[in-house]
């Protein structure tokens, strides 16, 4: 009794030890990058020009969609809209850009000095409908398909990496 | 030159070390009962040695000698003097030595204050304690050491971090490490304790002072955080339940635990193995608690800058104290056959160190959650106060009364006149609770609770102080003060109004009784930093009262940051407290605004908390 | 005849608790979101772009007539269960949430053995 005492203590030192050397090489910043394979089903964004509302009707015949938040007032955005403007040569690919928090005048300069991507422009002034994306900081993309899936989030600017695995994708 | 200079002295303890442990197994070879003299002059030499060592460093800082990397990343030659002295222990580097300078002067007062006791059981403690101050030099001057020197040698430093610059956050790290590094001595004691079979009563009397300080110091030293945090954070509250806050917290639980166990081991000689593993835990809690805090596993709003190296060194150290605590338990645990009788003080000692062990997996088990289920299932969760409000609270009610009926002697005779008597305190923390919820406002059911329980504690403490004419008086305070400081967190708790709006310049809102104009905005210049001070006006309309606060964001170039210090006034019944932030591409300005009722008593019940420790201490120095 | 006021006053005590109405306070659901992008904050606490952001949110909800519960599913599958500092409550947590009144429980088991035990032995 008393050997199989020790014995278990003994075990669950081992263990928790065990876990504090594996933590060790973790990285304890969290980002949402692993919320994927949910289903986009609610998307409700307003029209950067006019009144209306882009929601999954607009998007359902397209084969992919990245959906992108940016604005002018961003510098990551800047280093990222290059990788941007290769993707919109793509054909089975439809880039959505989610200006956010921007004023007019400024995201349409933006555009003009960089190029526009985007297939369909969106605007959300006040962040809040980002919130159900589940964006908290910008540039953040995430690519969906045809049936609303989240394939990918990216976390901050797309980079060269970024770039090939939405090429493999959306093959 | 600074630099050799400090290098060349860690080199030197580490050999005066080895030298005490050396003539230390040389000394416990012979038959008398005599310690060499050379040993007390060694154990001496060492603590000026490490003393030298620091006061170094200091130097280092105070003529912000850039060569040294510590001195380079952690200062700055614009720094107040004061804060350039303290930002030496502020920083992991120096903090080490921190700890080192707190093992070595433990191990020297505990060697010569013990004289009574038996020779071997001294000179095992020693050893034990320098194998400990060992392998934190080794740690130094492997890993960490403060004395590393760069070149070129930088113009300036980098470290003005304007949050690190309070007098709070420069005693803050010497209290806490009196507590828990303090609590090596009876780590090192415990082992020792056990190898030489010194197992009775007098063991107990040979720590208990040492306990008493270490817990008192423990309980200070978390005092000056939770104000710190209180004034310089910005949100108005004094604890988290952050994982380098639950570092602190849990040797607290186990200290607290053992000065209860001691009492029994010291008057009953009973409890001897469960003292012992209370000793060894504390320390260990101690050491795990540095090992979170500062290898990065844990995501926190305290965190010094992260290494992971450091983790596998203080990791491995860990795990050997463990193992090595484990051997001796294991090898030399014989089942005594202790004769406790249902008597009150043994139960009710048993009944604290249930309750604290109740407390300690708690927050062990909250703090720890999140890296095992991101290890074994690659899920980030979060643990936060929610969590421990929920789980805690309930069984806080439960210990208050334990704790104003445990103290009671004679229990079990007088049984009958001993429920009348808390049936009438009862009624009396009832009525009482039953008063303040009909003049001021109701509360949750579990408030309810925690006020009564609470009452119920200060009322028959109270009475206990006039009762008895054998008074322990330094028990009596602690466990009044305990009681009060539950009181006065319930009802701040409850009583606390917040109120969280946007206001621009000129601008008047209204919410529930108050009135709030943003009268003004100061703009200047100050060496180091920009402030923007704001001059709100609050009226509180029931009682006509006017105040004008003046909350600041402040905004900093080296390095870039803006701080919010928040505008507090205090009085005896209540604080106000208020932030003022500023919101990006507009003219308005977030402001927070809360009343916190009673605020400083919950600091002052602190305090007399840890007075009562410091009278225990006096008592016990008196006593012997 | 203690034990008569003792009821009398509980219940009075206890009978002014359920008069206050149960409001859903959206202070207490920021102080359980976590700032995601701070360094261990809650959403009450933080200053941050996003923090006002979703307190914005969170009203909308609110006003759209959501429980607290449905806030904090719909925030979680947005964010991941880090963002609600108190932990839900499924297999992965239920250690978690079960052990430490397990601890007290099997405690006051032991410490009632040993009394007991060592009790008769006296």
């Amino acid at each position: 009794m008393q050997k199989t005492i020790k014995s278990i203590i003994i075990l669950i030192l081992v263990f928790i030890l065990g876990i504090f050397f594996l933590a060790l090489n973790k990285n304890s910043n969290y980002d949402t990058e692993h919320l994927i394979g949910n289903k986009l089903l609610n998307i409700k964004l307003d029209s950067f020009e006019n009144n209306k509302i882009i929601s999954n009707e607009d998007l359902k015949e397209n084969q992919f969609t990245l959906i992108n938040f940016w604005a002018s007032w961003c510098a990551p955005c800047r280093d990222e809209h290059p990788y941007l403007m290769e993707l919109s040569n793509e054909n089975n690919l439809n880039i959505i850009g989610v200006n956010f928090k921007d004023k007019k005048t400024y995201a349409l300069k933006f555009l003009k000095s960089y190029g526009n991507p985007y297939d369909i422009l969106a605007k959300d002034l006040k962040g809040k409908q980002s919130v159900s994306f589940g964006v908290y900081g910008i540039p953040e993309s995430i690519l969906i398909d045809n049936k609303f899936v989240i394939k990918k989030k990216f976390i901050g600017p797309i980079n060269k990496n970024d770039l090939n695995d939405i090429k493999d994708i959306i093959k | 030159m600074l630099s050799n200079f400090g290098n060349f002295i860690l080199f030197l303890s580490i050999i005066l070390s080895c030298l005490i442990i050396h003539y230390s197994f040389n000394c416990l070879k012979t038959s008398n009962n005599l310690i060499f003299k050379n040993i007390y002059q060694l154990s001496l030499l060492q603590s000026c040695t490490i003393l030298l060592c620091f006061f170094t460093l200091i130097a280092a800082f105070i003529i912000s000698d850039f060569s040294i990397i510590t001195v380079y990343q952690n200062s700055h030659s614009l720094k107040p003097f004061f804060y350039k002295i303290s930002g030496t222990w502020g920083n992991h580097e120096g903090s080490l030595l921190l700890w080192v300078i707190i093992l070595t002067i433990f191990s020297f007062l505990f060697l010569i204050l013990n004289k009574k006791h038996p020779k071997n059981y001294r000179l095992y403690t020693l050893i034990i304690q320098n194998f400990l101050i060992l392998g934190f030099l080794f740690f130094i001057i492997f890993n960490s050491n403060p004395f590393s020197a760069i070149a070129p040698i930088p113009k300036e430093g980098l470290g003005l971090n304007p949050i690190l610059q309070d007098p709070a956050l420069a005693i803050h790290p010497p209290l806490l490490y009196v507590g828990f590094v303090g609590s090596s001595i009876y780590f090192s004691a415990a082992m020792a304790s056990m190898i030489t079979n010194y197992s009775n009563n007098l063991f107990a009397k040979s720590i208990k002072s040492w306990v008493l300080v270490s817990w008192t110091f423990q309980t200070l030293g978390i005092l000056v955080g939770s104000i710190w945090a209180y004034y310089e954070l910005g949100w108005g509250g004094f604890w988290f339940w952050d994982p380098v806050e639950n570092a602190s917290l849990l040797p607290w639980f186990a200290m607290t635990a053992l000065i209860h166990s001691l009492l029994v081991l010291e008057k009953r000689n009973l409890l001897y193995f469960w003292t012992i593993i209370l000793c060894l835990l504390t320390f260990t809690l101690s050491v795990t608690g540095t090992f979170l805090v500062r290898s990065g596993i844990l995501n926190s709003v305290h965190t010094f800058a992260n290494d992971p190296s450091r983790g596998v060194y203080i990791l491995v150290f860990l795990s050997l104290m463990i193992f090595t605590s484990i051997f001796f338990l294991f090898t030399k645990y014989k089942s005594k056959n202790d004769r406790i009788n249902s008597n009150s003080k043994e139960t009710f000692v048993l009944i604290n160190n249930w309750f604290m062990l109740f407390y300690l997996i708690t927050v062990l088990l909250g703090t720890l959650y999140p890296i095992f289920t991101d290890i074994l299932f690659n899920s980030k969760i979060s643990v936060g106060p929610p969590f421990y409000n929920s789980v805690i609270t309930p069984v806080v009610i439960a210990f208050l009364i334990l704790m104003a009926i445990g103290p009671q002697t004679k229990w079990i005779k007088n049984k009958f006149e001993n429920l009348k008597y808390f049936l009438l305190i009862s009624i009396f923390a009832i009525i009482i609770n039953f008063l303040i919820v009909f003049f001021f406002r109701s509360y949750s059911i579990i408030s309810n609770l925690i006020i009564i329980s609470s009452l119920f504690l200060i009322i028959s403490s109270t009475f206990d102080i006039f009762k008895k004419k054998i008074l322990n008086f330094p028990r009596i305070l602690s466990h009044l003060s305990f009681g009060f400081l539950i009181f006065f967190i319930g009802l701040n708790h409850n009583f606390s109004y917040e109120k969280d709006f946007n206001l621009k310049l000129g601008e008047t809102k209204k919410f529930d009784n108050y009135e709030f104009v943003l009268k003004d905005l100061e703009f200047s210049q100050f060496s180091n930093y920009k402030a923007v001070k704001g001059k709100l006006k609050i009226s509180d309309l029931s009682t006509n009262e006017e105040r004008t606060l003046n909350p600041e964001i402040r905004i900093f170039d080296n390095p870039q940051t803006l701080t919010y210090e928040a505008s507090i006034q205090t009085n005896f019944l209540r604080d106000y407290y208020l932030t003022m932030s500023n919101i990006d591409r507009s003219e308005y300005y977030n402001i927070k605004f809360q009343k916190k009722p009673l605020m400083i008593w919950i600091w002052i019940s602190v305090i007399m908390l840890s007075f009562g420790g410091f009278l225990s201490l006096l008592r016990n120095a008196k006593n012997n | 005849m203690k034990l008569k006021i003792l009821s009398i006053i509980l219940v009075l005590n206890f009978s002014f608790c359920f008069s206050s109405e149960k409001i859903l306070d959206e202070n207490s659901i920021y102080k359980n979101l976590r700032c995601l992008v701070c360094q261990g904050q809650s959403v009450a606490d933080s200053n941050s772009d996003f923090a006002l952001t979703l307190k914005s949110v969170v009203k909308d909800l609110i006003n759209q007539g959501k429980t607290e519960n449905e806030i904090y599913d719909f925030l979680a599958e947005k964010y991941g269960d880090w963002i609600l500092y108190k932990p839900k409550l499924n297999p992965v947590t239920f250690l978690l949430w079960s052990f430490p009144y397990i601890v007290l429980a099997v405690g006051g088991l032991i410490i009632t053995i040993v009394i007991r035990k060592r009790g008769k032995k006296a």
